[in-house]
């Protein structure tokens, strides 16, 4: 190429450029500049540009960088460079030194997305909040009140005690008018407030709210540690948020434990199923796109054409909801082809030993025919009844001789004594029958819920049946081909007759009917899914999300998801299983935290309240709810539930002991500790006898009478009135008396609830003091009577973690706190202060009678045999504390002494140690470090004792007392679990056995977290985490009734729900339920549409919808999508203003219309508040609602059920969802003159 | 031979999962102040869709580049310099404010400062053009996600010849997004158009960057710019535009755009090229040869007339090295998978793509069936959602055969990778087939795959 011709630089010949009068003019720029004119006069080239471009280097040029992250529940934990010029932050940029995953794998690099690379914009934004506010009514009748009674208690005492000095400053939230105040007088009015809920009402009339300790532990821990110690009531969050899938504690006995994003890349076939993983989980997407090129087969299920679509090799577009039936027809079509055409040794290996498939279920004749019962026990078999918790150890059949085996690793062996080295799934010789064979078979009654309008149905199926020990039984595995119609030669009853046969679930072609997936392509993935993952050996997984995970019936899509990923052996395997990625709720060093934000180190136990049940009460949805649980129970129920309503069963729920409920009677606690020592009685036998004679009652089943309603809540680190509060028009009128737009009415007489008192009217105003930290106004900030100016994530230390990467790492100030502006972690302590001050004379030492739920992963599980329901109310047994209703507990409270716990940590940490999962961690020698590493305190209460003063003492002390981050821990809590187990487990933790993450290592880079029993997996070596690996590979149990993951469920409720097994239900028939029209009417006030509110590509949660360059890269304001048709049908155009009307209240949007959309449905984006260009509604006249305004609670049954193996309550771990994908609206074209 | 070394950017649009983190962070560092509010230096489109500014790639409306004269001369098409002198203060192929969009922000202050009245608080949109209350009608990112698409996506420039295989409705649905900055063209027209000659290419690393001090504010280069990518400040009356961010590349940190892609999409490196031969490139007759003449501009690193002739040349010897272990040059010319966005302007563009996949086969198959065949668990390359003449509308000026063959490559990398994947035998057969030999097919994985950071950059 040397040799080629060197174009003529007058270019006047071939090519060339303009002509030769242009280039004259331009050649003599050569002579007055001196930059360099190409030859060909084409470009001009010049050296550097150091002087002319001095404007952005100097733009660029900056003081330091500093390591920081953002809490905001993204799942992202994503580690962030915050630059800082001159003392002010600039902008920020990913850090990229997260550690290797090795060499032949993608890298965790730059982890980020959009809405955090904006955040820095809100630090001096105009929508910071800089100093404290009060509501200028509330201050001024406060000082007033104050003035004349010269005490602070007495003030708040006298003005909220006023009915119409109550209702001035309640009915004026949401109004404007917050007005400046001072730290100390903010915290003063706080304090009375606190001082006197408790002293008038008891200590659980308070809650606090925050979620997701995760995102920034040291915050979460601020307020959650004033308010526990106060005996005050904290508030679930992953169940209320609909996060939490049920189905892992029905299936695996946890909360959830997932792959970390890494471990896709392992995966052989993905499958992404209502999880937008391009938009939801930006950091990690990259994984899948780049595991396609390692020949990943990717399937993208989404009812429209998502983000994540363009990446999948297929698309099925199943309708919104009906996830359920297209898995449950691959389940179909995995059992016939292989289990029962051919075997597949793999998989039957894999189900033998790790689910309750080859376990014993015994039927119970229902007429001619027979339903499934309860599983067979070890207290059903002669020689085997008389042995330790024998109705806790299921059975199963030996191949070799037929007869029944008691394997270990049951939930019969996991706390009691002979249990000891029992508690595992190693079978020795025994291989498991996996169907119970050839003694002749019965028809069985199965539910089913597939017609049209989801009213109950019934299948008749046979199984092959056996006798033992005088109880017909069949296996769990029996039972399940029958629920999925896949028949087998010399069974009686109606089946399929083939992949094509939809009048029958679960067919191919009966999920078409349903989901509109063509059958073959439901077919062909069910067989793909399955034989890679025979090849691979479980290197199947599904990636799955809020799109399936927040429906009322979420739970059974789930148990037909988890069929698909357990029956092909992915579970427990890398780069298979389930991938359920909803909210950030791995809080990694889960040990440590627990004690410091339960205030665990001082009392226990701490009161924690399932958020949902405490809104459909205190926010009375449940008066709006004419229907009892008779509308969604099995066709083959007994009757269990029938005529009560879902207060009803939530009242049962709490007066059994199986969920928690604050306020817990209808007396203040503190007087009812009093009441018992004046009786001379213990206080577990005063609260039996007084229940039983009727002078006490749960506050549950009167939730509107003034004793009982919540008085106080506090809210930080969360927007709960513009964000996630279902039936948010609700929250508005009945829990703050402010102006709604709620347009329900109540039930009539006969719908009404059966347990639960109603009042004529309901109760409008109950809370007395909502008060917000945060740094931006929220719906929630505008709400509250006061609201405190909060440090943002570039302004703390804290930590954070994530299920989708297996480090810790650290939030770091860049700047001070500005302004006004406190850490979380200053602002509570600063509170408890002036509260304890104001407390110590006024509420003195006292003593706290708590009732607490029977517990998960604690000998508490074995108080219900057989999940066989038995109500003391209604004199089925006796009410005793800790077995048939809640556990009593007298806690002694120095309220003087609140400021001084807050900034210590407390003696109870070394005395009684802390318990995760049932495996207890002895702190003594963490405690003593602490002292070393944090200084102790001197003097007063707390003498002698660690510091917890600052948020870095803090954050040393969660990474001190947690396995994950402290190497001595984890293997010492592997060593209790060996002598449990007789499995060897201690080795996984030990090359880390001496080691301690200490603040300033997360400070450096983000750190790899030690293998610890606080989780399922093993990061043991480098390895990536995959949930359940330590209970496939070292034969640990599972947390559940069998110790394996569980396809059947034997508990009463369950058995009423038509629920035992997996089953398909569709969305609820809300035109059935609350007389909305039905789906696609279109009548004078519009069309109706199914109304989905998935995560916003735009923010996360409403963090970031009112951020500018968000904003300014969307449509500048609230929206809902629609497809074209129903666009056209309205006749709406793009940007058009729009209004969805329901019972529930009014949204005001503007229109995208996309033909990405299917017709029938429509998304407003999760979270948008009501503060961005939201207009007044025609409807209602008043500012349009948030896209929770249109959603309500519904609480569903099974989700209430406790006091049973895996079905036992524990925090985050089991309750009712607060789901919200089953509503509908009705929307149409409003007046384009929009008022504000 | 004139050897010039050029920084270059390759975006793997198949990667590209369309969250615009790079264009807020590039916000964020550069323009995040007043006079530029409207100004994304980086920006990402979603396709089919107008683009930003709106119909930017429409040169019969916005003459931008260059166009072949009557004798075979390049010629700006917008037309000669001695043409842009005389209609200086007056220039009409100029986006206005509307074509971009105007910018506003909130009363945010209202949330805090509303006295007691009878609504809740909001913060309504204000102009931040004119300060006064606005509606919002058009952003930098409107159509993003095919937002209106039924509305106004038919006013995509590119599916002007192709209507018939773009419909908007829901069974067709498609998309995928294109990240874009400046091109820093070999051949820059916007440098060509300015009057001041404010507009320069830096010798040693090719980066297009405007003099603040020379420029007169003309806004020529706005228009002469195919891609629409410099910008007027409307306060400093100067013109802006991408920098490559000059300040981090001269001290060996990637840009912002490209080290805060989570898509781990971007590669950058040095590539050199013959300066003397890039006129006879862009001025190659037939508009669908030029990706083959721009791509043959670019020097082998690793020919010893090269190395010998780019010393001479005075580029320095571990500048060289770095041309050697470049991803640019690899993804353009030795796995040949990465693509010029509009190479029919004629600027010889420096920032490439690889064309995304796309693979989801139709989702309303009645049969159920996958388009593929022999076992290959992939769709077919004929069964694509994105139709290929929509892609060779970007990147070949219409020429659909480079780009089903680089589509062809990727899906073989799947089909080759997953035997490995599952441990059965590699099938050599699948690398020849889409004519690569079975270590380049592997390399090519690594490089697209893996990514690591010190390969991409």
């Amino acid at each position: 190429m040397g040799n080629r011709k060197t174009p003529s630089a007058s270019g006047s010949r071939g090519e060339g450029l303009d002509n030769g009068l242009i280039d004259a003019l331009v050649k003599t720029r050569r002579f007055f500049t001196r930059t360099e004119i190409s030859p060909d006069l084409r470009t001009m080239t010049k050296h550097g540009g150091r002087q002319a471009d001095a404007f952005y280097r100097d733009r660029w040029s900056h003081d330091k960088v500093v390591r920081s992250t953002h809490g905001v529940n993204c799942t992202g934990s994503c580690s962030w460079k915050v630059y800082v010029k001159d003392g002010i932050i600039t902008w920020e940029t990913q850090e990229t030194d997260y550690p290797s995953t090795g060499a032949d794998r993608p890298e965790y690099e730059p982890r980020g997305c959009p809405r955090g690379a904006a955040f820095s914009w809100y630090t001096y934004s105009p929508t910071r909040v800089r100093y404290p506010y009060i509501r200028g009514v509330l201050l001024e009748m406060y000082r007033e009140a104050k003035a004349r009674t010269g005490n602070p208690v007495d003030a708040w005492a006298e003005l909220t005690g006023d009915p119409e000095r109550a209702r001035r400053y309640k009915s004026a939230r949401g109004k404007g008018g917050l007005v400046r105040a001072s730290w100390a007088e903010a915290c003063e009015l706080i304090a009375a407030a606190h001082v006197h809920t408790i002293e008038k009402y008891g200590p659980d009339r308070i809650a606090g709210f925050s979620p997701i300790p995760a995102m920034s532990m040291i915050s979460h821990a601020s307020g959650a540690r004033f308010v526990s110690l106060l005996g005050g009531s904290m508030l679930s969050f992953y169940d209320w948020y609909a996060d939490l899938p049920v189905a892992s504690p029905q299936v695996f006995g946890d909360q959830t434990d997932v792959p970390e994003s890494g471990d896709w890349w392992d995966a052989g076939y993905l499958i992404m199923w209502g999880s937008n993983v391009p938009v939801t989980r930006t950091p990690d997407a990259h994984w899948m796109a780049e595991a396609r090129y390692r020949g990943q087969k990717v399937i993208a299920v989404s009812p429209d054409y998502a983000d994540n679509v363009k990446f999948a090799d297929e698309w099925l577009a199943a309708q919104p909801g009906t996830d359920g039936a297209l898995a449950m027809a691959m389940g179909h079509v995995v059992l016939r082809e292989f289990f029962v055409e051919r075997q597949t040794p793999y998989f039957t290996d894999y189900v033998k030993r790790y689910t309750d498939l080859p376990f014993l279920v015994r039927l119970d004749p229902r007429g001619e025919t027979y339903v499934p019962g309860k599983f067979l026990t070890a207290a059903d078999l002669d020689d085997e009844a008389g042995g330790e918790h024998a109705a806790f150890k299921t059975v199963l059949l030996d191949s070799a001789t037929g007869k029944p085996v008691v394997p270990g690793g049951s939930l019969g062996h996991r706390f009691g004594e002979q249990g000891a080295g029992r508690w595992n799934l190693d079978l020795g010789d025994v291989d498991p029958m996996l169907s119970v064979g050839g003694e002749g078979s019965v028809l069985l009654e199965l539910p089913r819920f597939d017609a049209p309008d989801g009213s109950a149905g019934v299948l008749r199926r046979g199984v092959p049946v056996k006798r033992i020990g005088g109880h017909l039984v069949t296996t769990v595995y029996d039972l399940l081909l029958a629920q999925y119609g896949v028949r087998r030669q010399g069974l009686p009853g109606n089946w399929p007759s083939g992949y094509d046969d939809a009048s029958q679930p679960c067919t191919p072609a009966w999920q078409e009917t349903i989901t509109g997936v063509p059958a073959e392509a439901a077919a062909r993935i069910g067989r793909e899914f399955a034989a890679n993952a025979e090849e691979s050996r479980g290197r199947s997984m599904i990636i799955m999300g809020a799109g399936t995970n927040h429906w009322f019936h979420s739970d059974t899509i789930y148990r037909a998801f988890l069929a698909l990923t357990t029956l092909t052996g992915c579970q427990g395997v890398n780069g298979g299983g389930w991938a359920h990625y909803v909210g950030q709720e791995k809080c990694r060093p889960v040990t440590g935290w627990t004690q410091l934000a339960m205030g665990l180190d001082w009392s226990r136990p701490a009161r924690q309240m399932i958020q949902t049940g405490y809104w459909y009460l205190h926010t009375n949805q449940f008066r709006y709810d004419a229907f009892t649980t008779d509308s969604m129970v099995s066709a083959t129920a007994e009757g269990r539930l029938a005529g009560q309503t879902a207060a009803d069963v939530l009242a049962k729920s709490a007066r059994l002991g199986w969920m928690p409920s604050y306020p817990t009677f209808d007396r203040n606690p503190l007087e009812l500790a009093d009441d018992a020592e004046q009786a001379g009685m213990e206080p577990g036998d005063y609260v039996v006898s007084q229940l039983k004679s009727g002078a006490l009652r749960f506050a549950c089943e009167d939730p509107d009478s003034p004793e009982n309603f919540p008085r106080i809540l506090s809210v930080w680190r969360a927007n709960l009135l513009g964000s996630s509060a279902k039936g948010d028009e609700y929250f508005l009128r009945h829990l703050l008396g402010a102006d709604s737009s709620l347009r329900a009415s109540e039930a009539p007489p006969g719908n009404r609830p059966r347990d639960v008192v109603w009042h004529d009217e309901a109760p409008e105003g109950k809370l007395d003091l909502l008060l917000t930290l945060d740094f931006r106004m929220t719906s929630t900030t505008l709400y509250s009577d006061v609201v405190l100016p909060a440090a943002t994530w570039y302004e703390k230390h804290d930590l954070n973690t994530t299920d989708m990467h297996p480090f810790i790492h650290s939030f770091n100030p860049a700047i001070a706190p500005p302004w006004q502006t406190r850490t979380d972690w200053q602002a509570f302590q600063e509170i408890a202060h002036a509260f304890s001050e104001l407390a110590a004379e006024r509420l003195g030492v006292r003593r706290d009678l708590v009732a607490s739920p029977l517990l998960h992963d604690t000998p508490d599980e074995l108080a219900t045999p057989h999940g066989k329901v038995l109500d003391w109310k209604y004199g089925e047994c006796e009410p005793v504390p800790g077995v048939t209703m809640p556990k009593i507990t007298v806690v002694s409270r120095d309220y003087g002494a609140i400021a001084a716990k807050m900034g210590a940590l407390g003696p109870l940490a070394d005395s009684l140690g802390a318990v995760t999962k049932g495996v207890p961690y002895k702190l003594g020698r963490s405690v003593e470090y602490l002292k070393h590493q944090n200084g102790t305190i001197r003097g007063g209460p707390a003498d002698g004792r660690p510091s917890l003063v600052r948020d870095l003492h803090a954050c040393e002390a969660v990474l001190a007392m947690s396995g994950t981050t402290n190497g001595h821990l984890a293997t010492e809590g592997f060593r209790m679990l060996e002598h449990r187990t007789g499995m060897r487990l201690a080795d996984l933790a030990a090359e880390h056995e001496g080691k301690q993450i200490t603040f300033a290592d997360t400070r450096a880079a983000p750190v790899p977290v030690i293998t610890s029993p606080e989780w399922s997996g093993s990061e043991t070596g480098g390895r990536r985490y995959s949930p359940f690996t330590v209970n496939v590979e070292r034969l640990k149990p599972w947390h559940t009734l069998t110790g394996r993951q569980h396809f059947f469920l034997d508990h009463d409720w369950m058995a009423e729900l038509g629920e035992c097994l997996p089953v398909y239900r569709p969305p609820l028939n809300m035109a059935a339920l609350f007389g909305e029209p039905h789906l696609g009417e279109q009548g004078e006030l519009g069309l109706t549409v199914r109304y989905l509110t998935p995560h916003s590509k735009w923010s996360i949660h409403s963090e970031y919808q009112d951020n500018l360059f968000m904003l300014s890269l969307s449509r500048g304001g609230p929206t809902i999508w629609m497809s074209t048709p129903d666009a056209d049908k309205i006749g709406v155009h793009d940007n058009d203003w729009i209004e969805a009307v329901n019972r529930n209240g009014v949204v005001v949007a503007r229109a995208v219309v996309s033909h990405r959309m299917p017709q029938g449905t429509v998304y407003m984006h999760h979270a948008q508040d009501r503060l961005i260009d939201v207009p007044l509604a025609e409807t209602s006249g008043k500012r349009g609602g948030i896209h929770n305004s249109l959603t309500r609670l519904m609480i569903k049954p099974s989700h209430l059920i406790g006091a049973y193996a895996q079905l036992s309550f524990a925090f985050n771990y089991l309750g009712p969802t607060g789901n919200q994908r089953d509503e509908v609206t009705v929307i149409r074209r409003r007046s384009q003159e929009v008022r504000y | 031979m004139k050897p010039m070394a050029q920084m270059a950017m390759v975006m793997n649009l198949d990667k590209c999962i369309g969250c615009h983190t790079c264009s807020v962070t590039c916000k964020q560092a550069w323009t995040n102040r007043s006079g530029v509010e409207y100004v994304w230096f980086n920006n990402v489109e979603t396709r089919p869709g107008q683009g930003y500014p709106r119909t930017y790639e429409d040169q019969r409306k916005w003459l931008g580049g260059w166009k072949l004269g009557k004798r075979g001369k390049l010629k700006l098409k917008g037309g000669g310099r001695f043409r842009k002198l005389l209609t200086i203060f007056a220039n009409p192929k100029l986006p206005s404010l509307d074509d971009y969009y105007e910018p506003w922000t909130y009363d945010y202050d209202n949330l805090t400062s509303a006295p007691l009245q009878e609504h809740t608080p909001v913060a309504r949109p204000r102009s931040l053009i004119t300060g006064e209350n606005t509606a919002i009608t058009w952003s930098a990112n409107w159509d993003d996600d095919l937002g209106g698409a039924p509305d106004h996506g038919d006013k995509d420039p590119l599916l002007k010849d192709i209507a018939d295989k773009v419909r908007f409705e829901f069974e067709q649905t498609f998309m995928f997004y294109l990240p874009r900055i400046c091109e820093h063209c070999l051949n820059p027209s916007c440098a060509a158009s300015c009057p001041s000659g404010a507009i320069y290419k830096r010798t040693e690393d090719g980066i297009v960057l405007v003099d603040q001090d020379r420029c007169r504010g003309w806004r020529m280069c706005v228009s002469g710019c195919p891609y629409k990518k410099v910008y007027f400040n409307h306060r400093t009356g100067k013109a802006e535009k991408c920098t490559f961010c000059f300040p981090r590349v001269e001290v060996g940190m990637p840009t912002v755009c490209a080290e805060t892609c989570v898509g781990r999409l971007r590669y950058i490196g040095l590539v050199l090229y013959d300066a003397d031969r890039v006129l006879e490139a862009a001025t190659t007759p037939d508009d669908t040869d030029l990706y083959r003449a721009q791509r043959e501009i670019l020097l082998d690193p690793h020919d010893p007339d090269v190395v010998r002739e780019a010393e001479a040349a005075g580029i320095p010897a571990d500048w060289i090295e770095a041309a050697q272990h470049s991803p640019i040059y690899s993804l353009i010319n030795k796995y040949r998978v990465a693509l010029p966005l509009h190479p029919e302007y004629r600027t010889m563009p420096m920032v490439w793509y690889i064309p995304p996949l796309s693979p989801v086969v139709n989702v309303v198959r009645d049969t159920g069936h996958d388009a593929e065949d022999h076992g290959n668990l992939f769709g077919a390359i004929d069964a694509l959602r994105i139709p290929v003449e929509y892609l060779a509308q970007l990147f070949t000026a219409g020429d659909p055969e480079p780009v089903n063959d680089i589509l062809r490559k990727l899906a073989a990398m799947r089909a080759y990778m997953r035997d490995i994947n599952l441990g059965r035998p590699p099938r050599a057969e699948i690398p020849e087939k889409a004519g690569m030999s079975e270590e380049d097919m592997y390399d090519m994985y690594r490089l697209l795959a893996l990514a690591k950071y010190d390969e991409r950059y």
